[in-house]
C-alpha cells in the first residue's frame, strides 16, 4: 500500500477494458482499508456515508452563489460582507469546515481577484463544495501565481493590462470567496434569478458572470 | 521542505484543463477515502498540518504522479502505521491481528454535522504582541527548513507590505511536528508581482500570502 502510484491497473489486465464490471486495484485497496478501519473501531461507516453525502449533495457553489446574489441587492450586507465575511457568511447559515475564516475580495472594473492554494489544494469548502480537479492541479497552483494572466486566457478571460489582478495565495487556513461584479443589464433581476447566473468558476475569479444566453431577463 | 508541493512558480506543467460538469467525486474510492481522512482526525492522533507535510514529503515523481485523494489516500496510511493506528500487515490483509487500542470512540453519523459545523479552530483567544504593523514594509525569511513550513519559496527573501492582522493563529510549522501551537499573528501580506517574478511581470498585479509573525523581519 506505501505505493499507490503505479497501482491504476487492474489486477487482472485482460478485464481492463470493462471498467464498469471490474473494481480498480485502488477501489479494493481503500475497500479493504475501511472494513479495516470499522473493525478496529477507528471508523462509524454511517459517519462516512453522512460525511460523503454532506459534500456530494449539500455543501457546494450554491451557498457562495446565494452570497453574492444577496451582496448584489443588498448594500449593507455586501459592506458587513467585505468587512468580515465569516460573519456575514453565517448570517446565511454557511461556515464551518473549510470555511472558518472567510475573506471576500471585491472584483471591480480596475481589480480582478483570482484564488489558489499553491502548497496543497485550500479551497473555500463551505461556499463553494469541494474543489474541481484542475483547482489542484500542478498546472493551475504552479503558474496562477507567476502567469494569473495566461492562466485566465486558457479559461477564456482576457484581461485589460490596466486591470489589476490580485492573486491570493491560500496559506494559512483563511477561504477567499470572489465576490463577481454584477453584471449589466441586471437590474430587473431578482436575488433568486442572479444567484442562478452566479457560477463556482467566477467565485474562484477565473470567470465573469454574465446573463444567460436565453431569455432569462425578458 | 523544498518539495515539489510548493509549486508557486513553477513552469512547464502543461496547460490549465477545466472540465465540464464535474462531479465532486470521480470514483467512489475517492469519496470513501475523502471520509476516512476527516474522520480520523477527531482521533487527535495528527493534525491537518501533519496531514499536509506527510504529503510533502512523497517523492516528487510519486507526488506529481499520484491524483489528489492517491496522495491522500497514500499519507492516510503512512500516519496510521507512523502512529500505531494499523500495522502494514494488517492494512495488506485489510484485517486487524490482534487488539487495537482504541483511544477516543469515532465520530458517529449524528455528530457528522456537529464536527463541519464545528469546524477548524485555529486562532487562539490570547494576547501575543503583534510583531509587524499594517502598512509596514517587510521581508519573508529566508529559510530552507526541511520540516514543515506555510512559507511558500517563492516569497522568500522577498519585500512586500502587511495589508492585514487577522490576530493570533496556530503556527502550522511547529504544529506539524508536534512541537507545540506557538501561537502568533497571522497577517496578509501583499507583495508586488514586480517583485516576485521580476520586469516580465505585469505592473500592477500583486499576490497576497498570509504569513505568521516567525515568517517575516523588519525591511
Amino acid at each position: 500500500m506505501h505505493d499507490v502510484a503505479h497501482s491504476r491497473e487492474p489486477h487482472e489486465p485482460h478485464l481492463a477494458h470493462d471498467h464498469q464490471s471490474v473494481p480498480s486495484d485502488l477501489a479494493l485497496r481503500v475497500k479493504s482499508l475501511e472494513s479495516l478501519l470499522v473493525e478496529k473501531g477507528l471508523v462509524d461507516p454511517a459517519a462516512l456515508d453522512v460525511l460523503i453525502d454532506t459534500y456530494e449533495h449539500k455543501i457546494g457553489p450554491r451557498n457562495g452563489a446565494h452570497v453574492v446574489a444577496r451582496a448584489w441587492v443588498d448594500q449593507s450586507y455586501k459592506s458587513r460582507l467585505l468587512a468580515n465575511g465569516t460573519a456575514a457568511i453565517a448570517e446565511l447559515g454557511y461556515g464551518g469546515r473549510g470555511g472558518d475564516y472567510l475573506v471576500v475580495v471585491e472584483n471591480t472594473p480596475r481589480v480582478h481577484n483570482v484564488i489558489v492554494c499553491t502548497l496543497c489544494s485550500c479551497y473555500p469548502w463551505a461556499v463553494l463544495g469541494l474543489p474541481p480537479v484542475w483547482y489542484k492541479s500542478a498546472a493551475y497552483r504552479s503558474r496562477a501565481v507567476i502567469d494569473p494572466r495566461g492562466v485566465l486566457r486558457e479559461f477564456g478571460l482576457e484581461l485589460p493590462e490596466d486591470v489589476e489582478i490580485r492573486v491570493w495565495d491560500s496559506t494559512a487556513e483563511l477561504r477567499y470567496l470572489v465576490l463577481p461584479e454584477r453584471p449589466a443589464n441586471s437590474e430587473n433581476l431578482s436575488e433568486e434569478e442572479l444567484a442562478a447566473l452566479v457560477t463556482r468558476d467566477a467565485m474562484v475569479g477565473v470567470a465573469k458572470v454574465t446573463l444567460a444566453p436565453l431569455g432569462v431577463c425578458t | 521542505m523544498n518539495g515539489v508541493h510548493d509549486m508557486g512558480g513553477m513552469q512547464c506543467m502543461g496547460p490549465v484543463r477545466p472540465e465540464k460538469n464535474e462531479p465532486s467525486f470521480h470514483e467512489r474510492w475517492e469519496a470513501r477515502v475523502f471520509g476516512l481522512v476527516l474522520l480520523m482526525f477527531p482521533l487527535r492522533k495528527w493534525n491537518l498540518d501533519t496531514f499536509r507535510y506527510e504529503q510533502e514529503i512523497s517523492a516528487p515523481d510519486k507526488y506529481l504522479q499520484m491524483s489528489y485523494y492517491e496522495r491522500w489516500l497514500s499519507s492516510l496510511v503512512q500516519l496510521l502505521v507512523k502512529h500505531g493506528l494499523a500495522t502494514r500487515s494488517e492494512i495488506d490483509n485489510g484485517t486487524p491481528q490482534g487488539t487495537a487500542a482504541k483511544a477516543t470512540p469515532p465520530v458517529t453519523g449524528e455528530e457528522v454535522p456537529l464536527m463541519i459545523a464545528r469546524g477548524l479552530a485555529v486562532n487562539r483567544d490570547i494576547a501575543v504582541p503583534a510583531r509587524f504593523k499594517e502598512g509596514q514594509r517587510v521581508r519573508g525569511h529566508n529559510i530552507n527548513p526541511t520540516g514543515h513550513t506555510r512559507l511558500p519559496r517563492y516569497a522568500r527573501g522577498k519585500l512586500g507590505t502587511v495589508e492585514r492582522d487577522h490576530g493570533v493563529f496556530v503556527f502550522p510549522d511547529t504544529n506539524a511536528h508536534f512541537l507545540g501551537e506557538k501561537p502568533q499573528h497571522l497577517y496578509t501580506v501583499r507583495f508586488t508581482a514586480r517583485e516576485l517574478w521580476g520586469e516580465q511581470a505585469a505592473p500592477r498585479d500583486a499576490v497576497y500570502v498570509n504569513l505568521w509573525d516567525d515568517h517575516l523581519e523588519p525591511a
